[in-house]
């Protein structure tokens, strides 16, 4: 056992938290709010490029932008914060030592190292080759390298955490079983392996291309291995901010899973199924067969969607029983009324898993099906989607998180705490409004990763309607309002762990409303068969399956409006 | 708490909520019914991606397009000839940077054999304002049959990056009435 470590006692939670491992989730945590800021900025230049009325940046500097943008804040931002949640979700969740830290730092170097260096490539404007970087369009040698750094440096991070769960196994540090949100950050471990795995085996040989080696990178290959790589990365991200949501609930108002079983059955569905979705890129693509895109699309009869559907019914139910156990009983929605808005960690919690659910999710199983992407494939129906999954759902629940991560393990209380508390709402607005303006926008033909939608500079010219171009303002409007609410985040953030008022050794700190966590001893006898109502819940799930289907219809009718093709 | 273990240890054996269940049921038979929906429209639905395709040298693809301008040109339109190839008949779409070419006029009413390659680097064949997308790769020609139902003037633009004069690469296909 390594002895020169450190712990100290969390006097709120009563964890014992090493010291390696707080350092690490603050030197990951860090970075990552800086790449969310650059990337964020280079998005709000994207957005007012494609509001035709400004039309910000020359052609060439929109699509170095672009490529900037997609690989700032999907994979940067959202990697090193998900290493920061790893860390916390086996060391601190699991009163453990952190298993060799010096190669967790080896992890947070490799992921910096390469993070720069693919910056600096785009920046010096050879590498327009958007995130997807797909072949026969090539960047510099140093984009490929950079990404490959950039994820054996993820890989070393996932060794880390499992190393961890192995200690604390091996050590006792726990009873029983690991938390829920440790089994979710486990689910998201193992997807990321397999993630990483695929980045490595395409973006290897397409480096080695890039610098002469390789002859010939077939495009369509490049296309199902690297997206094995790029859909599944998503979906670390989904079980990254599931495990974080349930990490809220259990933080703010001391929510407990309705049911340990159910829960974790849905997050063993993500490893089983959630791979399967390379073929949602695959869907109107020549040389691959229509049962093997409808199989995979759907992960083999939507499996991996039945484990997301699930989650939105367990994690606002465990939050209404908890309510309800506080005495919040009234009718069917007091629970909901009454619960504490005002937190932002809890606010945008919820926020989240409404639009990953309502915008992201529904329309991800639209667009999924294999027909109905005909009428959606690379329009901006499809970077409206991923707003609403990535953004509303993974970037939300993270921002929701740090206002927990910054009095605990940075121990600063959070300055502005009337900006905090707005933040969320600015946000999500700002989002909602991006997700469903792309997407109407999409829905209406105008195509992703354009310039130009007026066509001035093209021999032929084509015109789209001019609803077409009002989604398009509404969509720069909205990216203002969403960059605003980022903005108020970094400021917030980063104003408190530089000025916050320090927080003492013995100090508790209040994460929910009066009773918080304490509260969880009441709420925490099993709410099993029978003893528990949820009826708040069964109302707003209705309320989604209802949506789903309808949309899910309608979509098909559209698609039965077209010419005849087969 | 999710975020403490288990009160329970043996929690694999606690009675689950029947909210749950009855939830878990309908999201699974949802999926199902969203499954067979796709293989159900493959045979009744009229909009399918086709199953056909060949690996093709962009030369040889640039041969076949050159050949039907050649025989079936009606006019020229700017820097494009408009083909009118035979109702019935092979046509053939060439995606490069930065044209789709050339240009087509199909007749209402009748089915083509469409075929699509590219002959540099990926693009998006995607037809407006009816918002048809099909992915087109270099070296692979998909070959599909299309019946225009509606008449008028169509514009193919580009919606997969290829470089950046991506935003002009545009194209046309006329529907004209069956005369």
């Amino acid at each position: 056992m390594n002895t020169s470590s450190v712990f100290r006692t969390c006097p709120t939670t009563g964890l014992r938290v090493h010291d390696a491992a707080e350092n690490l989730i603050k030197a990951n945590a860090v970075v990552a709010v800086v790449f969310l800021l650059i990337g964020g900025l280079f998005g709000l230049s994207i957005a007012l490029t494609r509001w035709p009325a400004v039309h910000l940046l020359p052609a060439d500097w929109f699509y170095l932008a672009l490529t900037a943008h997609g690989f700032d804040v999907l994979l940067v931002w959202i990697i090193f914060f998900e290493m920061a949640v790893l860390y916390f979700a086996s060391a601190v969740l699991l009163n453990c030592r952190l298993a060799a830290p010096r190669w967790a730092w080896a992890q947070f170097g490799l992921m910096l190292v390469g993070a720069v260096m693919v910056n600096v490539a785009v920046l010096q404007g050879n590498s327009s080759v958007m995130f997807t970087s797909y072949p026969p369009l090539q960047a510099s040698p140093w984009f490929y390298l950079g990404l490959i750094l950039f994820a054996v440096g993820a890989l070393i991070g996932c060794a880390v955490f499992f190393g961890t769960l192995v200690i604390a196994k091996d050590e006792k540090t726990y009873e029983g079983s690991v938390p829920l949100v440790t089994f979710g950050a486990i689910t998201a471990a193992i997807i990321a392996v397999f993630t990483l795995a695929s980045g490595a085996i395409i973006l290897i040989p397409t480096w080695l291309w890039s610098v002469g080696i390789v002859s010939n990178i077939d495009p369509l290959m490049y296309k199902l291995v690297w997206w094995g790589m790029g859909h599944s990365s998503q979906q670390i991200n989904v079980s990254a901010h599931v495990a974080v949501w349930y990490a809220i609930g259990a933080m703010v108002l001391g929510a407990k899973p309705i049911s340990e079983k159910v829960s974790r059955t849905a997050f063993l569905l993500y490893i089983l199924f959630l791979q399967l979705a390379s073929a949602h890129h695959l869907l109107v693509e020549p040389g691959v067969s229509s049962s093997w895109k409808i199989f995979n699309t759907s992960y083999a009869m939507y499996l991996a969607v039945l484990g997301s559907m699930i989650h939105g019914l367990t994690v606002p139910g465990s939050i209404e029983a908890a309510q309800r156990a506080k005495g919040f009983n009234k009718g069917m929605f007091e629970w909901l009324r009454k619960a504490p808005w005002g937190n932002p960690a809890f606010a945008g919690m919820f926020l989240s898993l409404v639009m990953f659910g309502f915008l992201g999710g529904i329309s991800g199983v639209v667009m999924g099906t294999e027909q109905i992407n005909l009428i959606m494939h690379n329009t901006l129906y499809v970077p409206g989607h991923f707003h609403a999954t990535v953004v509303a759902g993974t970037t939300l629940a993270f921002m929701a998180i740090t206002y927990l991560l910054v009095p605990l393990i940075f121990r600063r209380e959070v300055i502005f705490p009337k900006v905090a508390k707005l933040q969320p709402y600015v946000f999500a607005i700002g989002i909602a409004g991006i997700s469903l303006f792309m997407m109407g926008a999409g829905t209406l033909g105008v195509p992703r990763r354009h310039w130009d939608i007026t066509f001035a500079d093209a021999l032929t010219s084509f015109q789209f309607s001019p609803a077409a171009f009002l989604m398009l303002a509404l969509n720069g409007l909205s990216a203002i309002l969403a960059a605003l609410g980022g903005a108020m985040y970094i400021v917030v953030v980063v104003g408190s762990v530089l000025f916050g008022r320090r927080i003492g050794d013995t100090e508790k700190v209040q994460l929910g409303p009066a009773t918080g966590t304490q509260a969880a001893a009441a709420v925490a006898s099993y709410g099993s068969a029978g003893t528990l109502r949820i009826p708040g819940t069964v109302v707003l799930v209705g309320v989604f399956f209802v949506s789903f289907v309808l949309y899910y219809f309608v979509n098909w009718k559209y698609l039965a409006e077209l010419w005849p093709l087969k | 708490m999710a975020i403490t273990p288990p009160s329970e240890r043996i929690w694999w054996k606690e009675p689950v909520h029947k909210v749950e269940i009855i939830w878990v049921i309908v999201a699974f038979l949802w999926g199902v019914a969203m499954f067979f929906t796709m293989i159900w429209w493959h045979g009744f639905g009229q909009q399918n991606m086709s199953n056909e395709a060949y690996r093709v040298q962009p030369f040889q693809f640039a041969e076949k397009v050159d050949a039907m301008v050649a025989a079936h040109t009606v006019r020229q339109e700017g820097a494009f000839p408009v083909v009118k190839p035979p109702p019935g008949s092979d046509v053939y779409m060439m995606g490069r940077v930065y044209m789709w070419w050339p240009m087509l006029e199909l007749e209402k009413g009748q089915t083509y054999r469409l075929h699509l390659s590219s002959i540099d680097l990926q693009h998006g064949f995607s037809l407006q304002p009816l918002n048809i997308n099909i992915q087109v790769h270099p070296g692979y020609e998909s070959v599909m049959t299309i019946t225009p139902t509606s008449s008028g003037e169509f514009g193919i633009v580009c919606n997969e990056y290829c470089g950046l004069g991506h935003h002009t690469m545009t194209g046309r296909i006329y529907v004209v009435e069956r005369t």
